[in-house]
């Protein structure tokens, strides 16, 4: 079997071999950091988890200053690093599995909630399994569009997504909200593919789960304000607000971006560890920062390193990069990153160009159109896998 | 007070008020139980005791039950089974536990050596139905071997404490006499109660191991009694033969206490799978433990079947299995594992 790929300097052909090596390398770089793994480990988490909690009382504090501006916004900057961090750092990484290892039952992937409306037996369906399993795929994995955009050039045009842009902005304000509603795979009950009845236990829990986040951050600490009961509520709906367009932009820029290449179910039937691999590398951009902005996506700015070892604990992500970068380059496959301004913007044009429909964008009239959406995608790689030798190689 | 934890728990929801609380003050809980070690004596070889201070969840424990404790070794909370060895009766809150080393034991050696007044433990309520009854036997026996020694003076302090009036033999086999915790207090409660008999036996050293006829020169009443016996297998196999053959089994009351062991060749597949929750046994076939219920007709929740979205996670309540991704052997009870990349090694219980 062979793996064409098409890359802006032209094609690229892997043979079975080098895939093969690539899964042994990675499988390798896997075993060294599980057999590493340990006390610093442990002492990263249960930091990152002091330093979130005491964001958290800084900020509800502040909200009792929050008749002065200055004291406001800093509540709600407070509030926010807190709910960024509960949510990526530790949330999503404690959800995947990533410290099951320290058999600590209030750190293990089974028992774990995050500070979100999204009940977290229900993001590990759509984002654990879903998405992480069939990372890219068309049809299998939902996290291409979330069911409500159009973000790849592989997913039919619709008038309907003309509309494109303000989905994506409203996904953005709501995220939280977005995340929650995404394992009911509402497109699906519309097209008849699913039954009110499957949804029954799922909105169930999301009630419960909403429930108590809304009781917490629009009843409960608003009231123990007293007179600033409002003025809590807004600061609580900001951090909110803040945290949501944090979370859409760092993830929409770890599978979005130009050069990020998408896959069909057939090309990706019976795959074997070291094609899965390579997809989950091809499917996948990163973000470059500080070790700051790393801890503030949760590390999900080294989106590459976490699709090819999502269990590995977060903080070991900047440490195997570089490895995974040369490997990438011994091969001639890309490893797409850049800073974040790059990456959302890329990310926005392509919301705005795939609103419009293909013809639109070849037609003449595609001068009048503002040069970032003329500007014809960045060549994604294509990949292909050949069951038998083609004019192109091997 | 209710009211007060409640509107807590909205506060920190989703995170239980436990998970604010340790990072001021790790005794500080409302929920979570914990110890405090506050004595540490290593003067017996090869045996370390600790008196450890509950949080106040601690509910007690009757006399032969154990608890689970919890310590953190190279990042990993590992817990353990010991049963303490203070009476039912203690109205002190706290609790004394006599540890053996084991030379692979690893929480033990790391409690031998690293335990300290003001280290904090993890605690698990007291469980274990190797207890004495409400209504106590007229006579008891208590058999013990090596650190087996735990529960069953457990039983015979709170007896004592109790004033008990009945016969009670306590019939103990070690290596070597200074290799025996607690011998002097042992010997104190046998002089003090003159229905209270202590018989220690050095098999490796005089050759007296136990057999129907020692059973009969120490309790020839023992078939009126109540015996518990608690120590190595080789102890516990000759004792339970003897009392099958006399037709007393049912009188017999016994606990286990053998140290996990890891088989040396993990190529081995033998022994079976059993999925105790479904009452489903299969022979091991060397697949995953996911691929195995499944060929047995269950249908246990799964996603990936490739170890990475931890849908498949369930509870190993005992046996050793191995991660197929790291040939690594692991064999601790009551852990989560992941089917669909762990393949059991011997006899394996999962909890589906
Ligand atoms: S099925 Fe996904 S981890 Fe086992």
């Amino acid at each position: 079997m062979t793996i064409l790929t098409e890359t802006k300097d032209g094609p690229l052909v892997l043979s079975p071999d080098q895939v093969e090596e690539i899964g042994r390398t990675l499988d390798e770089l896997r075993d060294r950091v599980v057999a590493d793994l340990g006390e610093r480990d442990r002492e990263y988490i249960y930091s990152i988890i002091k330093a979130q909690r005491g964001f958290e009382i800084a900020g509800r504090g502040l909200m009792y200053l929050g008749f002065l501006p200055p004291f406001w916004l800093a509540g709600v900057a407070a509030l926010s690093v807190s709910k960024i961090l509960d949510n990526m750092e530790i949330g999503h990484n404690v959800m995947h599995g990533q410290y099951d290892w320290m058999r600590e039952p209030n750190l293990n992937s089974r028992v774990f909630e995050w500070d979100n409306v999204c009940p977290g037996d229900q993001w590990k369906h759509s984002h654990n399994y879903m998405h992480h399993t069939y990372t890219n795929i068309h049809g299998r994995d939902r996290d291409i569009g979330y069911g409500v955009l159009r973000i790849d050039e592989g997913q039919d045009w619709h008038p309907y997504y003309l509309g494109n842009p303000l989905y994506a902005f409203l996904l953005m304000v709501f995220f939280e909200w977005g995340v929650m509603l995404h394992d009911l795979e509402a497109d699906n009950i519309v097209k008849g593919k699913r039954s009110w009845s499957d949804l029954k236990p799922l909105l169930a829990g999301q009630l419960r789960k909403s429930g108590k986040q809304v009781l917490k951050d629009y009843v409960a600490f608003p009231l123990l304000t007293g007179p600033l009961f409002l003025s809590t509520l807004a600061g609580n709906a900001s951090a909110n607000l803040m945290r949501n367009l944090w979370a859409y932009s760092i993830i929409f820029c770890g599978h979005f971006p130009a050069g990020v290449q998408t896959f069909t179910e057939e090309e990706t039937a019976e795959e074997t560890r070291g094609e899965w691999y390579v997809r989950q590398m091809l499917g996948s951009a990163n973000i470059s920062g500080s070790p700051l902005f790393h801890i503030m996506s949760g590390n999900l700015s080294h989106q590459i390193e976490h699709h090819l070892f999502p269990d590995l604990p977060a903080n070991r992500y900047p440490e195997i990069a570089p490895e995974v970068r040369a490997l990438c380059e011994k091969f001639g496959l890309p490893y797409n990153t850049g800073p974040l301004g790059k990456q959302i913007g890329s990310v926005w044009a392509k919301i705005f160009q795939l609103a419009l429909p293909p013809r639109a964008l070849r037609s003449r009239f595609a001068r009048f159109l503002p040069a970032a959406l003329r500007k014809q995608p960045a060549s994604g790689v294509i990949v292909m896998r050949q069951q038998s030798p083609t004019e192109a190689g091997v | 007070m209710v009211a007060l934890l409640d509107l807590m728990q909205t506060l920190t929801t989703p995170h239980p008020v436990d998970r604010y609380l340790e990072l001021v003050r790790p005794m500080l809980t409302v929920r979570d139980m914990r110890a405090r070690i506050v004595e540490v004596d290593r003067s017996v070889p090869g045996t370390v005791s600790l008196g450890l201070r509950p949080t106040r969840q601690w509910t007690g424990l009757r006399a032969g039950q154990f608890l689970q404790l919890g310590v953190v070794i190279d990042g990993v909370r590992h817990l353990r089974c010991y049963s303490p060895v203070n009476s039912q009766h203690d109205s002190r809150r706290r609790l004394d536990l006599t540890l053996r080393v084991h030379p692979h034991g690893l929480v033990s050696r790391y409690l031998h050596e690293h335990a300290r007044p003001g280290m904090i433990v993890d605690l698990e309520p007291a469980s274990g139905v190797f207890h004495l009854p409400d209504r106590r036997p007229d006579r008891v026996l208590l058999i013990s071997g090596g650190s087996g020694i735990t529960p069953v003076l457990s039983m015979l302090r709170t007896l004592v404490d109790e004033g008990y009036a009945g016969r009670v033999v306590f019939l103990h086999y070690a290596r070597s006499p200074e290799l025996v915790p607690h011998r002097a207090e042992l010997a104190e409660i046998a002089a003090a109660h003159p229905n209270i008999s202590l018989e220690t036996r050095y098999p490796e050293r005089d050759g007296r191991g136990f057999d129907s006829a020692e059973l009969a020169r120490v309790a020839p009443w023992f078939a009126d009694a109540h015996t518990y016996l608690c120590g190595p297998p080789p102890l516990m196999d000759s004792v339970r033969e003897v009392y099958a053959a006399s037709g007393l089994s049912e009188r017999l009351h016994t606990e286990e206490f053998t140290p996990s062991t890891v088989p040396v060749d993990s190529a081995d597949v033998d022994g079976a799978t059993t999925f105790s929750t479904s009452g489903v046994t299969a022979e091991n076939t060397g697949a995953s433990l996911l691929e195995q219920a499944e060929g047995a007709g269950l249908t246990p929740e799964f996603g990936c079947r490739m170890g990475i979205c931890f849908s498949c996670t369930s509870v190993r309540r005992s046996g050793c299995t191995r991660n197929l991704r790291t040939g690594e052997l692991e064999s601790d009870p009551d852990q989560p594992i992941q089917l669909c990349v762990q393949a059991a090694v011997g006899d394996v219980d999962i909890d589906i």
